[in-house]
C-alpha cells in the first residue's frame, strides 16, 4: 500500500514539530497524526515520520509496538474500546463486553482488537479510561460513553452506523 | 455532618460556567496572575528583599502543599531542588496521565475547567523561570487536550501566553503533548522519556531527579494537574491562608475519586484529613453508603497501587492511645501511610461482600502485567506470574500454596526495580494475599480436590 499525506496534514505535522526544540519529541503527536489519517502505522508510514524527524525507521517502530494506542492493521470502521479494569469489572463491563460480543459476532475470550466480519466496527478491551465513578464505560471512536449498559451499547452503536 | 469544600472543583458543575476565557474571568480567573504579574519587589518571610518569583515559591512552601498525584512529596520541597544555576533552561511539565485505576479527577479539571489549570501553569513557570511548559495528557483524553488546545489559543490571543505575557516582559509557551495509552507514562521519568519521543522507560534515581537531569537532561518540575490548580489558589489566597485548610501536613483540600459498590460514586473535594473513609463511604453527602443488605469487605484507598484494607482493621496511629478503627481513619497523606497504606492518587475503590477477592485480585494483576515496561526482570516476569497464578485461581485451577507462591514473587520485585511501579505492583498482591488468605487457601484445595475427585473417577 503506498502512503497518501496530504499537503494540509503535512503542514500540521510541521507546525506539531516546531513546538519541540528537538524534533524526535513530536513522534508520537505525529503518528497520532497520521493513524488519525490512515487508519493505522504502516510500514511506510514510520518510514516518513523516521525521515520526517530525522530518525532511523527503528527509532519509530518501537514506538507503535510499544505505545497501546497504535495500531498496525487497519481496525473496523468504529473503534469501540472498553474497560476492563476493576471499578468496572464490579460495575458489570465483562457482561457489556459479552453482550457486545455476541451483537458482533466476535469472540468473547479474546480481549484483543477484533473487527467484525463487515469491518464495520472494532472492538478491544482497554486499561482504566479514567471514568471509574461513571463505571462501565467505553469509547467508541473518540467519544467517551459513561454508564454502558447493555441497551446503551445498542443505542450507541444504532448511533454510528 | 462534613461537607464538601470546594476550591479547585467551585464551579465545575455548575450548569452555566464553561472552558471558555470569558466565563473563566468572570469567575475570578487570571486575576492572580495579573496581580502577580505586576508586583515588586518585595519583603519575604525572613526579612530580606525578593523578587516576586521568590515570593511565590515561598508561599507554595508556606501552604505546605504536597503533590495529588500519588506520592504526597512537598510541591515547594520539589520547586527547591530545581538547579537554577545550571545555566540550561528550566521546562515545566504538567503531569495530565491521569491513568492509575479508580482516579478520574484531572479528567473534571481539564474538560470543565481548563483555564484554572492554565492559571495554575502559568503561574507555576514564572516562579521558576519555566519559559517552555507541556501538558502531557494520556491519549485517551481526544476531547480533553482538543479543549486545551483551544484554551492555550485563547489565552495567548489575551496575551496571557506568548513573547510578552500581560506586558511583563515574562515569555512562556505551553503545549499540549498526547500519550498514546502506556501507564507507566505517569511515572515521571518515563513520562519525560516518552515526551522525547521514546518508549516510557522510567530512568534510575539517581542520578535522574527531574529536578536536576529531566527533559533533554534539563532541570524539569514535573506536577500533577491538581496539584498545580492548588498553586493557583495559593498565589491568589496566600500560602497562610490555604494551609489553614486541612489538618497540620495535611493542607489544603484533596479531590477524592470514588467508586465501586457505593451508592453514589463520584468525585469530592474534601479538606484534607477533615472527613473519614467512614464518612466518605457512608454519608449521605458522599458516598451515601452500599447497596442495601450489603455488608462492607475492603476499601483500596489510593488508586489500585495501595495496600488494601479489610473491613474490621484497626490501626495503631501516632500520639493516639486508642487504636483507630479503618473507618475513623482521617483520609489524609500521614494517617494513611501510619495505617499502612497510603492515599495515593485520592482515589477510594470500595469492595462489599459481593465481591471475590480473587478475582479482584487478578483483574488487578492483568492491569499490572499488561503495563510493565519491561526494563526490569523481576517487574516484567514478576507481574506475568503473579496475573497468571491469579487467573488459574480465579479460573477454577488453583493450589493450596498459590497463596505462598504469590507472596513469595511479590517480596522479590518490591525494592529490585527501576521505579515505583514494582512496588505498584506488589503491593496489592501482598496486601489482598496476606488479609484474606483464608479465601485463598480454601478455593486452592477445593481446586486441589476437584482435580483429584477428576482423575479418580
Ligand atoms: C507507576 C506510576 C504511575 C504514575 N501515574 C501518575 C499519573 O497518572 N498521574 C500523576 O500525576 N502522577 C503519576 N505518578 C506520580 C508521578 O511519578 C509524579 O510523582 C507526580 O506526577 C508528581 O506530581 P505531584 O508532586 O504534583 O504529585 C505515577 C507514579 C508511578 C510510579
Ligand atoms: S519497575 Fe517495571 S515499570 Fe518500572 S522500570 Fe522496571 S519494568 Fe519498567
Ligand atoms: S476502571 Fe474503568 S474507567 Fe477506571
Amino acid at each position: 500500500m503506498s502512503l497518501n499525506i496530504p499537503k494540509k496534514l503535512e503542514t500540521a505535522v510541521n507546525r506539531t514539530i516546531r513546538n519541540y526544540p528537538q524534533k524526535r519529541s513530536a513522534s508520537l503527536m505525529v503518528l497520532h497524526a497520521i493513524q488519525e489519517h490512515e487508519g493505522y502505522i504502516s510500514p511506510e508510514a514510520v518510514e516518513w515520520v523516521a525521515r520526517k524527524l530525522e530518525l532511523e525507521p527503528i527509532n519509530v517502530h518501537e514506538l507503535v509496538t510499544f505505545y497501546p494506542m497504535f495500531r498496525q492493521q487497519a481496525a473496523g470502521r468504529r473503534v469501540i474500546k472498553i474497560c476492563r479494569t476493576l471499578s468496572c469489572a464490579l460495575a458489570g463491563a465483562d457482561g457489556l463486553r459479552r453482550h457486545l460480543c455476541g451483537k458482533l459476532g466476535l469472540d468473547e475470550r479474546d480481549h484483543r482488537l477484533q473487527i467484525t466480519e463487515d469491518g464495520r466496527f472494532s472492538l478491544e478491551s482497554v486499561e482504566c479510561l479514567a471514568g471509574c465513578g461513571v463505571a462501565p464505560v467505553m469509547m467508541c471512536g473518540d467519544d467517551f460513553h459513561e454508564g454502558v449498559t447493555p441497551e446503551k451499547a445498542d443505542e450507541i452503536l444504532k448511533e454510528k452506523e | 455532618m462534613p461537607q464538601e469544600h470546594r476550591l479547585i472543583l467551585k464551579h465545575v458543575d455548575d450548569p452555566n460556567y464553561g472552558p471558555d476565557l470569558a466565563t473563566y474571568r468572570k469567575h475570578g480567573g487570571y486575576r492572580a496572575l495579573t496581580k502577580a504579574l505586576k508586583m515588586k519587589r518585595k519583603r519575604g518571610a525572613k526579612g530580606a528583599l525578593i523578587t516576586p518569583q521568590e515570593w511565590l515559591r515561598e508561599e507554595v512552601s508556606r501552604s505546605q502543599l504536597r503533590g495529588r498525584g500519588g506520592a504526597g512529596f512537598s510541591c515547594g520541597l520539589k520547586w527547591s531542588f530545581v538547579d537554577r544555576k545550571s545555566g540550561k533552561p528550566i521546562y515545566l511539565i504538567c503531569n495530565a496521565d491521569e491513568s492509575e485505576p479508580g482516579t478520574f479527577k484531572d479528567r473534571q479539571i481539564i474538560y470543565k475547567d481548563p483555564h484554572q489549570l492554565l492559571e495554575g501553569i502559568i503561574l507555576s513557570s514564572w516562579a521558576n523561570d519555566v519559559e517552555l511548559a507541556y501538558i502531557y495528557i494520556r491519549g485517551e483524553f481526544v476531547e480533553g487536550a482538543r479543549i486545551l488546545e483551544r484554551a492555550i489559543a485563547e489565552a495567548r490571543r489575551q496575551g496571557y501566553l506568548g513573547k510578552n505575557v500581560l506586558d511583563s516582559g515574562y515569555k512562556l509557551e505551553v503545549h499540549v503533548h498526547r500519550g498514546a495509552g502506556a501507564y507507566i507514562c505517569g511515572e515521571e521519568t518515563g513520562l519525560i522519556e516518552s515526551l522525547e519521543g521514546k518508549r516510557a522507560y522510567p530512568r534510575i534515581k539517581p542520578p535522574y531527579f527531574p529536578a536536576v537531569l529531566g527533559l533533554y537532561q534539563c532541570p524539569t518540575i514535573v506536577n500533577n494537574v491538581e496539584t498545580l490548580c492548588a498553586v493557583k489558589h495559593i498565589a491568589d489566597n496566600g500560602g497562610d491562608a490555604y494551609a489553614k485548610l486541612g489538618t497540620p501536613n495535611n493542607t489544603g483540600t484533596r479531590i477524592v475519586c470514588l467508586s465501586g459498590h457505593v451508592q453514589r460514586p463520584g468525585y469530592f473535594e474534601v479538606e484534607v484529613g477533615k472527613v473519614t473513609i467512614g464518612e466518605l463511604i457512608f454519608d449521605a453527602n458522599f458516598g451515601g453508603g452500599l447497596r442495601p443488605g450489603r455488608r462492607l469487605k475492603a476499601v483500596i484507598p489510593g488508586g489500585s497501587s495501595a495496600k488494601v484494607f479489610r473491613a474490621g482493621e484497626t490501626f495503631q496511629l501516632k500520639g493516639q492511645k486508642k487504636k483507630v478503627k479503618l473507618l475513623d481513619l482521617p483520609y489524609d497523606f500521614d494517617s494513611l501511610l501510619q495505617a499502612g497504606s497510603m492515599s495515593g492518587s485520592g482515589a477510594i475503590i470500595v469492595l462489599d461482600d459481593t465481591a471475590d477477592m480473587i478475582a479482584a485480585l487478578a483483574n488487578i494483576a492483568d492491569f499490572y502485567a499488561h503495563e510493565s515496561c519491561g526494563q526490569c526482570t523481576p517487574c516484567r516476569e514478576g507481574s506475568l506470574w503473579m496475573s497468571k497464578a491469579l487467573r488459574r485461581l480465579a479460573g477454577g485451577q488453583g493450589r493450596r500454596q498459590d497463596a505462598e507462591q504469590l507472596l513469595h514473587i511479590a517480596r522479590n520485585i518490591q525494592g529490585r526495580t527501576i521505579c515505583a511501579f514494582g512496588e505498584a505492583c506488589a503491593w496489592p498482591v501482598m496486601s489482598v494475599v496476606e488479609k484474606f488468605r483464608e479465601e485463598f487457601e480454601t478455593r486452592g484445595e477445593e481446586h486441589e480436590r476437584a482435580a483429584t475427585e477428576a482423575k479418580t473417577n
